[in-house]
């Protein structure tokens, strides 16, 4: 557990990486990052964030909390290959309680395999014991708003997937759909979790609007690095990022629409 | 066609900004009616992508204009089929008439074109940029190329298109195509890379998987571009050189197959120059003489909430519209002359318009604009999101309420600004639209006066 267990909490640092930053960006992914090092920085803890691109040197040992996003399906063809080939690394430091984020395709990436709506199948790392395919090109996206029960606290996102996402018997779900379609649509699930490990749909960005969940990565990557205790966050003034959690509940769970919106689309 | 008209009349009666209601009830009333007017037009210019539509048919419609030509117009963002109908239904006389001669100029949504361009043939039609907009409205960017460029075998054969040859994916329609084609594109040598963290959509080649790369990249993935496989940026036949950025005006030299002009367009920014150039390509597929082109240029106007100035209460209030990361990212590049602070209401809304998404204001680059913001007041359906955002940025503090509701968001902002000072209003689509209103009834000067 950890590397150097420094003792003076003013010199506690994470080591962030963002894989594929510059194809797996969609949606405003990167405000993941950005909320990580704000949240941190507030604490007084220095935060590095590291792109990690194709064919770039990288061990996931280095890192206390590894992000990926979500692309469009040729990017997420694109990065398959060099993602394969961390696949054993990625799983280890997942084993070792690494932390990670993984978002829309970036999550599809982390399952066992994606298959598209051809029938193309994409392999992906295994990370969770999920599943991913695409229904068919007549098959609507799920497009929308969405409202999760995470822990008894809301999660608050928009999604934007074609691929449904089903897990495997003893797959742990991250959360419960309240409003939106979740995974697939069907079975009111809502992303997973393994270890320390949290796989969802919810673009957003995320993390600086659902701050409970930004601490929660924050607290698992301190106490894995620092060890048990470490993990004890300061409250920080949430004021905007509470007014914006709350903003996206009632846009999601009122869901009507401006009638500018209607009129003029 | 006297529905249509009527309804019309009715809508200019209710001071309503739609124009498409009238296009609706032709539709249902008469489905064969944009064919059969279009039919009777001399020339039809179709104007699509992701950016710059409205511009840039503000620009060829006035050129055309100063060329002595009856110009139909589907004005201010009316740029679905029905939209393309009530422009051709306004100028028709009420027997269903057209004016004898009259060249459209047809503002064609991106997944709106097969249908436009069926419909109304084009005898030209320019693709200004393809870029990440509304994803959860138009899908992935490369199944609009694709259909694009399956659009191009419906056109008229000797029909010439116009495309940007700084942006990768629109030049690469010229594969596409056998008949005459003009490009366009900046020559000049100084003018400022993009920064780097900027978000870039097309990153490689969609048919050779081979990665773009850039000698000069502008501003998202436009700029002086080429591949491994020795696939480059075509040389333009229009292009600007010597851009020179003034307080109120873009300056540079506009090349043409015919000649040069010097142009100085009262409009701000590197996309506007995108906008002129891709007007002056379309204006001399259509034969405009360069001296005509640099006369219509010279006296645009703003269209409709893009970088539009008024007056109202005795302060000055402009309106630059911002619907996408590439295009916010534009409208802030213009407000950081150095040294330059600005009163800014910020306004975002989530309708079907606007993208029900509002996650892509992570995207644009809000930081570099932190530190020429004065004073910052925030509204619009999603203005918490909004706030948070600025926060992160590194704004200050916004002024009095973060308010869903427009009007008090305007209200507030008025408020809080100096006399003497001017308020920069960045909206999304329907806020834009909202706004505007809002100051027509609060009795703002130039409301209504569009190109």
């Amino acid at each position: 557990m950890g590397r150097g267990l420094m003792s003076s909490s003013n010199d506690r640092r994470l080591d962030v990486a963002v894989l594929y930053p510059d194809l797996l960006n969609l949606y405003g992914d990167r405000g993941n990052a950005r909320a990580m090092a704000r949240r941190c920085a507030a604490r007084g803890i220095e935060a590095t964030v590291t792109g990690v691109d194709i064919g770039d040197q990288w061990s996931p040992e280095q890192s206390d909390l590894v992000l990926i996003g979500g692309g469009q399906d040729r990017e997420q063809r694109r990065v398959q290959a060099d993602l394969l080939r961390r696949g054993n690394a990625i799983r280890d430091y997942v084993n070792d309680d690494g932390v990670v984020l993984a978002v829309c395709g970036g999550f599809q990436l982390f399952g066992h395999q994606y298959r598209g709506w051809d029938g193309d199948v994409m392999d992906g790392i295994g990370i969770f014991d999920a599943v991913a395919a695409h229904p068919g090109p007549n098959v609507s996206r799920c497009v929308g708003n969405v409202v999760a029960l995470w822990e008894g606290e809301t999660l608050v996102g928009f999604e934007n997937h074609g691929g449904r996402t089903y897990l495997n018997d003893g797959q742990q779900a991250l959360a419960d759909v309240a409003s939106g379609f979740g995974n697939n649509g069907g079975d009111g699930l809502e992303g997973a979790r393994v270890k320390n490990a949290f796989g969802t749909y919810l673009h957003g960005a995320v993390l600086p609007k659902n701050p409970h969940l930004a601490d929660r990565l924050i607290a698992l990557a301190l106490e894995r690095r620092y060890g048990p205790g470490a993990g004890e966050l300061e409250a920080l003034d949430d004021g905007a990022a509470l007014r914006a959690h709350a903003e996206a509940l009632h846009t999601a769970l009122s869901a009507t629409e401006s009638p500018l919106g209607r009129r003029f689309a | 066609m006297l529905a249509g008209k009527a309804a019309r009349l009715g809508m200019r009666a209710l001071g309503s900004g739609g124009t498409a209601l009238p296009g609706l009830v032709v539709e249902r009333l008469h489905p064969q009616a944009t064919e059969r007017l279009a039919g009777r037009l001399s020339a039809t210019a179709l104007i699509t992508g992701t950016n710059g539509k409205t511009t840039t048919s503000a620009m060829l419609a006035r050129i055309l204009r100063a060329d002595g030509r009856t110009v139909v117009h589907n004005r201010s963002g009316s740029n679905l089929m029905r939209g393309v109908t009530a422009s051709l239904v306004e100028a028709a006389n009420p027997l269903g008439g057209l004016v004898h001669g009259c060249t459209a100029v047809l503002e064609a949504d991106e997944a709106a074109l097969p249908a436009i361009a069926r419909a109304a043939p084009p005898t030209t039609a320019v693709f200004t940029n393809l870029m990440r907009d509304q994803l959860d409205r138009y899908g992935e960017i490369e199944s609009i190329a694709l259909r694009w460029a399956e659009t191009l075998a419906d056109f008229p054969t000797d029909a010439t298109i116009a495309l940007n040859a700084d942006d990768p994916l629109i030049a690469s329609l010229a594969t596409c195509w056998d008949g005459p084609c003009l490009r366009f594109g900046i020559e000049d040598a100084d003018v400022p890379p993009a920064p780097s963290g900027e978000i870039v959509d097309a990153i490689w080649d969609p048919a050779t998987q081979d990665d773009f790369r850039y000698s000069r990249r502008y501003f998202a993935q436009l700029g002086r571009w080429h591949t491994d496989a020795g696939v480059e940026r075509p040389t333009p036949e229009v292009s600007a050189d010597e851009i020179v950025q003034a307080e109120a005006s873009t300056q540079f030299v506009l090349r043409l197959p015919e000649g040069s002009a010097s142009i100085d367009l009262p409009a701000l920014g590197l996309y506007s120059v995108y906008n002129a150039l891709a007007a002056a390509t379309a204006a001399t597929a259509l034969g405009v003489p360069p001296e005509t082109i640099k006369r219509g240029l010279g006296a645009h106007q703003a269209a409709f909430g893009r970088q539009e100035e008024m007056v109202v209460d005795g302060r000055r209030v402009r309106i630059l519209l911002g619907k996408n990361p590439s295009g916010m990212n534009q409208a802030l590049r213009t407000l950081q002359r150095p040294g330059e602070r600005h009163h800014l209401l910020v306004l975002l809304n989530d309708g079907i318009a606007d993208g029900t998404d509002v996650s892509w204001i992570w995207d644009v680059d809000w930081e570099s604009q932190a530190e020429h913001c004065e004073s910052l007041v925030v509204g619009g359906h999603r203005a918490a999101d909004m706030a948070l955002r600025l926060e992160y940025a590194g704004f200050p503090a916004p002024r009095g309420p973060v308010a869903n509701d427009v009007g008090r968001a305007l209200r507030a902002a008025l408020d809080a600004l100096p006399q003497s000072e001017r308020l920069t209003i960045l909206p999304t689509y329907t806020a834009m639209l909202d706004v505007r209103q809002r100051l027509g009834r609060m009795g703002a000067a130039r409301l209504w006066d569009v190109a």
